[in-house]
């Protein structure tokens, strides 16, 4: 049986390690940051945490549905496909910056690319 | 088996059980959410035995040297008491003595007490007068200064609780003090890393804990505190700040007006701007922010996008109490 996703990136610590840098990349791009909200930084980072143990196949108990309510304030405001897009840019430069092996990294943005349907209301 | 205590209840733990488990089927109300310790709502603290290591994972620093941890992801191996975040532990009594006007609106308020009482130079407690009333006051000193507690309090506008302490209290009374609360306190560890410490106000006075016990603790990092208000009338212990920074080496203190000001001792601009603008880069900084909530929360917000880690800001911002100050 081969290891989880989750295991071979590191595990808790790597998503630690992950929201860091994320957080930072997405907050910084002009394109996105105001779908993420800045006035209480703490829950924000904790959302951040929670979307980076999913993609890296982390134990996570979100359904389609859930992705869906979280995400319809957003769409509302105009969420769309560039803005998904560039989430999935930092997602892979902060791995890629982390030196995650290419394999693993094209493993985690596969995960974060099936909630794309849901995240932008389709 | 182990026991988990909680509010002086036994309930007796299965193996493979988490601390959650155990006392939901025991009807317990814990709050939780996601049971994978990534929200963090389940936290609690053990009040005695150190919480296994997976229990912590992802809490702040300062949190898990306080034995705070996550009960669903806390499979304990020995008896634990363990209390919910906002448990009041045990009050303690405290005699004034003494009092000292620092500047036209802050009083240094000294207490001294003969019970057990621990606490992180930095941290808050709150006091309450005979009446009941209440309020949150950061400490100022250090634990070395044994069996007293040093307050800056600031005068407000129909502030209740500090009109009372500049203008009634007298030495020799006494107030309650809760047990010492945050998380923003210096660790030992790291004793090279630059410290930035901003605080508007009487933010000062945790920063000033903080400072002297970094250097009481042996660190050699460069440590920065930059004291802002909007006039010179707002800034205190200026004397002190400038001796200090004068006979230790790796200690620099900025003074900042905001407002109008001729005084050439001053730093014209509000103290997170001068803060942030004296680095190019805050990675690898610790930093300590206290004060006024937008200033905390603007700053903590910089200071992340100027490269400082997440787990390395502290932060402690001074709401004011809602209910009639």
């Amino acid at each position: 049986m081969t290891e989880s996703l989750y295991n071979r990136l590191g595990g808790e610590a790597a998503v630690n390690a992950a929201v860091d840098i994320f957080y930072r990349k997405v907050l910084g791009d002009y394109r996105i940051n105001r779908f993420f909200g800045t006035s209480d930084m703490d829950k924000q980072i904790a959302k951040q945490r929670s979307f980076l143990t999913m993609a890296f196949g982390g134990p996570n108990n979100y359904s389609g549905k859930d992705m869906r309510n979280a995400h319809s304030r957003l769409v509302d405001m105009g969420l769309n496909e560039d803005h998904f897009n560039a989430v999935m840019e930092h997602l892979g430069a902060t791995l890629t910056e982390l030196k995650v092996p290419p394999a693993l990294i094209a493993e985690a943005a596969a995960i974060a690319e099936s909630t794309r349907g849901d995240v932008l209301g389709r | 088996m182990a026991t988990l205590t909680l509010n002086g209840n036994k309930y007796p733990y299965q193996s493979n059980e988490t601390v959650l488990d155990t006392l939901l089927n025991a009807n317990v109300e814990i709050p939780h959410a996601c049971r994978e310790g990534v929200c963090q709502s389940c936290l609690m603290r053990s009040l005695d035995n150190s919480p296994p290591s997976l229990a912590q994972n992802g809490l702040k620093d300062t949190l898990q040297h306080k034995k705070y941890f996550l009960a669903c992801r806390c499979y304990p191996k020995q008896d634990m008491t363990v209390a919910l975040p906002d448990h009041e532990g045990n009050e303690i009594i405290a005699e004034v003595s003494g009092k000292e006007l620092l500047s036209a609106d802050i009083m240094r308020l000294v207490l001294s007490f003969e019970e057990e009482f621990s606490f992180y130079a930095g941290q808050f407690v709150n006091l309450k007068r005979p009446d009941g009333l209440t309020r949150s006051y950061s400490i100022a000193n250090t634990p070395a200064q044994s069996n007293t507690l040093e307050f800056h309090i600031k005068r407000l506008p129909n502030g209740r609780f500090s009109s009372w302490v500049h203008e009634e209290l007298a030495v020799g009374e006494k107030l309650s003090v809760s047990e010492a609360k945050g998380t923003c306190h210096y660790l030992p560890g790291k004793y090279d890393q630059p410290l930035l410490l901003v605080g508007t106000g009487s933010g000062l006075a945790p920063l000033i804990g903080i400072v002297n016990d970094a250097l009481n603790k042996g660190h050699s990092g460069p440590i920065r505190l930059y004291h802002g208000s909007r006039d010179p009338e707002g800034l205190y212990l200026i004397d002190e700040m400038q001796a200090l920074a004068e006979n230790v080496e790796n200690f620099d203190y900025t003074p900042c007006v905001s407002g109008e000001n001729d005084r050439e001792k001053f730093t014209k601009g509000r103290a997170h701007d001068i803060a942030l603008s004296s680095t190019d880069s805050l990675t690898g900084w610790r930093v300590y922010l206290c004060g006024h909530p937008e200033m905390v929360n603007q700053t903590k917000m910089m200071a992340y996008l100027k490269g400082a880690s997440l787990s390395d800001i502290y932060a402690d911002a001074f709401y004011l109490s809602s209910s009639g100050k």
